[in-house]
């Protein structure tokens, strides 16, 4: 298994030559390079995935962790070390896989739609660089070298998302990005930093074995403020991943983030930055499980009140990347309930089961969401719903897939998303009513937002365009095609099979009872939104949104959370702390070096004056230096 | 026989006229004068030793030999100097020339 390292190491060549070399060639071959490139990772993701699933990865019916590389990095003590490596397990395959099947997809997509732009090598450089952050991160040995890919993926979503470095809402929201994820980021490096003080390690492997036993007797019967150590470890671990994740209250930058180009969009929002936060709890699942239950009982609270929260202000936006902006951070609050409800081993596992099935499937339909709002957007050449309508007749290929897409997220069988929603409904049902419900709503808002924005573009009553739009080309509706077809079929997969909480495969079923509330539930949303925004009734909207309100009013604005974000750093963060910490390193600390600098400044100014370039004085002074040394040498 | 120390003696007066004058003199001709005592008082000093300590050589003879051939190299040297920078400012004060500085 040790082509896995070309996995990775092909994203990096790839753009470590378009990053230096990218100018020197035309574009087109650039775009094609890198797509060739990623190609070619995800075909070696696939092989690794087929001999990792059906070959070598299974023993005695056990899905064996494999290392097919590690190399030891930075040593501490014997046990405490720094590796760089590969690591093998049913999870990492799997993501392996949807990476780079989404990247190659976006990779692909993008040679039509950012045809023309200016810094095109520089977009496909910066494409396989958050490839290779994203690829770098899951297959990570250790929780440092997660981190490392960590920050390389907030590094990458910068770049890209300030690509238009020109347009100052661009470069606004790369910034809020990137300081809001490196906020939550000091959180997880403080996590580690705990976590490993007290279990002496970085590794996955022997954080997570036999039910993390070292993590909870290591930090047993010690406390800190009613939580225990591996709990309040956990919990910041768990802001890091919050702050990718954009769960409440750091789902802020996301929304920001659809300045980006919109392929982009789809490979954050699908496959990369965002699950990278579910990947992470996931990924030290039994530590949560035994080291901080309570933590994980929270981590499933945050998660339904984010996925119902950004639900409800998806139903307002007038942007329809916005729209699909916050139906990720409630998608992927979804995956977080999942997690929170979970148990571990067989059948009480099905929690983490059905997060990792709904982030496989999520990941294509909402790629699929993603690329064809962008080949409707290059069709109009606007991002608002009210400048959209009637579309299905020019555009066949986006309209067909988005509403498969559609009907994927609004969890319609037998659509892929239905059968990862289904276990996750199942999963709550079991563990927490309240949960329960509030996904069941959420799934009905869900139906309705996503209608209201389908309805919105293909039907309704068609808009007078300057350009009559048009089907994009072949380069764009081709990945929507296959995205579209695995919409269709990766629901069928069966996927306790392969991933489970303890690696031990078990068979789920379908619960009907709950498939059938939540396929209600999702019937009666399209159905709402259909008399609401099939026929383009706009009058009915309105005084429907009047009748709402204020609640209407402060949803449309999201809840005034970015005026209170602002609110907290202006306010409080900048006057009362960085302002005096700013005054301490202006007077203080500059003030010591601006000191010196004076001292010897004038020590010199009154030096200069022996070297006046004058003989004669020179001679004197030598002499009388001569002088007074010999009356010294003589008298004393 | 005239006793060493009063050669010396001359050689020092000589010497310390010349030190003193090359501090004092703003005439640069004049401070050309005074190395040129300070440098006599020097070769007195070698033919001195020379013809007292080790009568049966010669070497401090030939020393003063060469001291005054760079003497007269050297004064030569300096008048071309002072020649020229008297006719570029009609004046060969020391203080005048930190002009060239610049």
């Amino acid at each position: 298994m040790e082509f896995t390292l070309f996995i990775l190491f092909i994203p990096l060549f790839l753009f470590i030559l378009l990053g230096l070399a990218g100018n020197k060639m035309k574009p087109l071959t650039a775009g094609l390079v890198g797509t060739l490139g990623i190609a070619i990772a995800t075909i070696l993701s696939y092989a690794a995935a087929f001999l990792y699933f059906f070959r070598i990865g299974k023993t005695n019916g056990i899905f064996e962790d494999m290392m097919p590389f590690s190399v030891e990095w930075l040593r501490f003590t014997d046990m405490l070390h720094i590796d760089l490596g590969i690591l093998l397990d049913p999870i990492s395959v799997m993501m392996l896989v949807v990476i780079t099947t989404v990247s190659l997809m976006v990779h692909i997509y993008s040679l039509g739609y950012m045809k023309g732009e200016k810094g095109f090598q520089r977009y496909y450089s910066f494409l396989s660089l958050f490839s290779f952050s994203m690829l770098g991160l899951v297959v990570a040995t250790n929780i440092f070298q997660m981190y490392i890919f960590w920050e390389l993926v907030g590094v990458s979503s910068y770049l890209l998302i300030g690509f238009y470095y020109t347009k100052p809402e661009a470069v606004a929201a790369s910034k809020k990005a990137f300081i809001v994820t490196r906020f939550a980021d000091l959180g997880f490096l403080i996590g580690i930093l705990i976590l490993s003080f007290y279990t002496g390690t970085f590794d996955f492997g022997m954080l997570t074995a036999d039910n993390a036993s070292l993590v909870v007797q290591s930090t047993a019967g010690l406390s800190f403020m009613g939580l225990s150590v591996a709990s309040w470890a956990m919990a910041l671990i768990f802001m890091g991943g919050a702050g990718k994740s954009a769960m409440f209250p750091l789902h802020i930058w996301l929304p920001d983030a659809m300045e980006g180009p919109t392929p982009v969009s789809a490979l954050i929002h699908a496959a990369t930055m965002v699950v990278a936060g579910i990947y992470l709890v996931a990924r030290l699942f039994p530590v949560y499980m035994f080291g901080a239950p309570e933590v994980l009982t929270m981590i499933g609270y945050i998660g339904a009140f984010t996925a119902l929260f950004a639900a409800v202000i998806a139903v307002t936006q007038t942007d329809i990347k916005r729209v699909l902006a916050f139906s990720t951070i409630s998608q992927i609050a979804y995956m977080m309930v999942a997690l929170g409800v979970s148990g571990f081993g067989g059948h009480d596992g099905l929690g983490y089961m059905a997060s990792m099935f709904h982030l496989f499937t999520h990941a294509f339909f909402k790629a699929l969401l993603f690329l064809g709002a962008g080949s409707v957007i290059h069709a109009v050449h606007s991002n608002e719903m009210i400048n959209m309508g009637g579309l299905r007749k020019y555009m066949p290929i986006t309209h067909i897939t988005f509403l498969i897409a559609c009907l994927s997220i609004a969890g319609i069988p037998p659509f892929s998303g239905f059968f990862s929603k289904d276990e996750i409904l199942a999963a709550a049902f079991h563990h927490d009513k309240i949960l329960f419900v509030t996904l069941w709503i959420v799934a009905g808002l869900t139906a309705f937002y996503m209608f209201r924005l389908y309805f919105n573009i293909f039907w309704g009553k068609e808009k007078t365009y300057e350009h009559p739009p048009h089907e994009s080309p072949k380069s764009m509706s081709l990945p929507l095609l296959f995205l579209a077809l695995l919409t269709c079929v990766t629901g069928f997969i069966p996927f306790s099979t392969f991933i489970s909480s303890d690696n031990v495969p078990f068979t789920a079923h379908i619960d009907w009872r709950i498939a059938a509330s939540g396929i209600a539930v999702a019937l009666i949303g399209i159905f709402a939104a259909s008399s609401l925004y099939m026929k383009g009734n706009i009058k009915t909207v309105k005084r429907l949104a009047e009748r709402m309100g204020g609640f209407y009013k402060a949803a449309l604005h999201k809840f005034y959370i970015d005026e209170v974000w602002m609110f907290i750093t202006r306010k409080v963060i900048f006057r009362y702390i960085s302002k005096p910490i700013a005054w301490f390193d202006k007077h203080v600390v500059d003030g010591a070096m601006n000191g010196i600098g004076w001292i010897t400044q004038q020590l010199s100014l009154s030096i200069k004056g022996f070297q006046s370039g004058n003989v004669q004085f020179y001679a004197w002074v030598f002499i009388a230096g001569t002088l007074i040394i010999t009356l010294w040498v003589l008298f004393l | 026989m005239i006793p060493m120390e009063h050669y010396l003696i001359l050689s020092s007066i000589m010497f310390f006229t010349g030190i003193y004058g090359f501090i004092t003199r703003k005439n640069m001709l004049a401070v050309l004068i005074s190395i040129e005592l300070i440098l006599n008082s020097v070769e007195i000093n070698f033919s001195v030793f020379n013809r007292y300590l080790y009568p049966e050589g010669m070497e401090g003879m030939i020393f003063s030999l060469f001291g005054i051939a760079i003497s007269a190299a050297e004064t030569a040297v300096a008048i071309a100097i002072i020649i020229n920078i008297y006719r570029n400012m009609q004046d060969i004060s020391v203080r005048q020339i930190n002009k060239m500085k610049h």
